[in-house]
């Protein structure tokens, strides 16, 4: 077996020099301090990423994009074919628990400070990864066809409809006419399946180089708290971050068996709204606020309110590290701190109020 | 020595012939992209008025929604036996609206946006009334039109 593998490894090695890979691998560590529990959730946010990516062609061996055949398809792979529920389930189970590993990550790097120089670019790509993520989720939502998706869909398109000049035209190629069907259907299809995963690839090759090249971030301070220790990146952290991918993997795998993703009602778009109708969890707490904002606020309409407010403070958070000198020049900011708390209690609580409400 | 003029000068001519082709290819192909992500305007035939159903379809005190071409609508039966028909699409953000018996009026579930019985938004976030149709009884049958 090793006689194989070295023969093997020579083969290659006559053919392609990878001493420097090799070198890389061998001396590449990572901080440890009291703040590297965080630096797994990237890794973990990747794995459900690969999990996305398998179950998804696979549930494209069955799916039938159109509002003829779309739920009908679902319907038949969920009940006839073997396992296609369990496909199903871990593709909607892993696509819930992918957002939530990367917001966790996400609100871990930004509380830590780990966008300053030089990871300004890791941030943002990380960020615009972020929002494509919930881009899957909304497109991919609709892909079944049934009645909460439709609902949500129409929300969704006609929010991106009220954005001052733009959103019309924007809302028109989103739905691929003035309203949602049909033809709405067949794009996010080619969105879900063929232009956010070429887009998403791009930029995650750009965000793990980035990571391979800088490495991880300590955080600021650890040096004078006497925490500047290390470990091998290979295998120290390669296996940890292994196991922790296989106790994910228990856990979709317990909640796709035990908690099935159902598939509700066919859409009909001369149906009424459903009583008791919620978006995906992550999209809870925006909902909650446009439910509570009044019709208008001064001149504006609520919504365009909101939809502005949720646009400034987004784009206010993706160019943090460009405004936010003082950790730049390696001082604690505690401001930004506080500022990430209160967004964080901030969503927490509408996505809470949303739900009993 | 040669003068350096003449080739500045061709360089020059050669970096804006080079960079209005350049400009010009990337709009031969971008404006094919934008026009056809497009979606072209349906040239269906124009609907101005639909048959809902006999009058006695529809019970006193009750709302129905209807197609009114490619749109929802909603008619009202009120319990003096009188009709009234608006857009079914609320003006919030689209969800397609209901009647509801227990609250008196029209709602909608999406945001909670509340409309009277004669179209008026009187709670939650819809910002406008909903677009009125008119109803004509022809015999026993109930025709919507548009205002």
């Amino acid at each position: 077996m090793k006689s194989i593998r070295t023969a093997l490894s020579g083969w290659v090695e006559e053919r392609v020099d990878l001493s420097g890979v090799k070198e890389f691998i061998q001396h590449k560590s990572v901080p440890k301090n009291r703040h590297s529990v965080w630096y797994y959730f990237g890794g973990v946010t990747l794995f459900l990423f690969i999990v996305q990516v398998i179950s998804g062609i696979l549930l494209l061996f069955y799916y039938r994009p159109g509002a003829d055949t779309a739920f009908e398809s679902i319907r038949f792979l969920m009940t006839k074919v073997q396992f296609g529920w369990l496909m199903r389930s871990v593709h909607s189970w892993s696509a819930n628990l992918m957002v939530l590993a990367a917001a966790v990550h996400m609100f871990s790097v930004y509380l830590t400070k780990a966008y300053r120089k030089p990871r300004e670019v890791t941030w943002v790509s990380g960020m615009l990864l972020f929002f494509l993520s919930l881009a899957f989720g909304f497109s991919g939502y609709l892909l079944p066809w049934n009645e909460l998706a439709f609902f949500a869909t129409k929300v969704g398109t006609d929010i991106a409809g009220s954005v001052p000049l733009v959103g019309e035209p924007i809302m028109q190629l989103l739905r691929g006419g003035p309203d949602v069907g049909g033809a709405t259907l067949s794009r996010f299809f080619g969105f879900h399946v063929a232009l956010f995963p070429a887009i998403f690839t791009v930029l995650l090759t750009i965000h793990l180089l980035l990571v391979q090249k800088q490495g991880m971030s300590s955080p600021i301070g650890a040096a004078e708290h006497g925490e500047e220790k290390s470990m091998p990146f290979f295998p120290n952290f390669v296996l940890r971050d292994l196991l922790l991918w296989l106790i994910v993997l228990n856990i979709l795998a317990i909640l796709a068996v035990f908690f099935p993703w159902e598939l509700g009602v066919k859409a009909d778009p001369f149906a009424p709204a459903p009583a008791g109708i919620l978006p995906e969890w992550y999209f809870l707490f925006m909902f909650q606020i446009l439910k509570l904002l009044p019709a208008h606020i001064w001149f504006i309409e609520g919504e365009v309110f909101g939809i502005l407010f949720f646009g400034v403070a987004g784009l206010l958070w993706v160019l943090v590290p460009f405004w936010d000198r003082a950790s730049q020049r390696g001082q604690n900011n505690r401001l930004i701190t506080y500022l990430g708390i209160f967004v964080i209690v901030f969503i927490l609580f509408f996505t809470i109020l949303g739900w009993v409400m | 020595m040669a003068d350096p003029a003449p080739s500045e000068g061709r360089r020059r001519t050669l970096k804006t012939l080079l960079g209005t082709g350049a400009t010009a290819l990337g709009a031969a192909i971008v404006y094919p992209i934008v026009a056809y992500l497009k979606p072209p305007e349906v040239t269906g035939e124009q609907v101005t008025s639909v048959l809902v159903g006999k009058v006695e379809d529809f019970a006193p005190g009750s709302g129905t929604l209807f197609r009114f071409g490619n749109k929802p609508g909603i008619l009202l039966r009120f319990p003096n036996g009188s009709f009234k028909a608006f857009t079914a699409t609320c003006t919030h953000l689209d969800c397609t609206v209901q009647y509801r018996e227990d609250m008196g009026l029209i709602w909608c579930a999406c945001h909670n946006g509340k409309y009277d019985l004669n179209g008026k938004n009187i709670e939650g976030p819809p910002p406008r009334p909903l677009d009125p149709f008119e109803v004509v009884v022809k015999g026993d049958e109930v025709h919507v039109t548009q205002t």
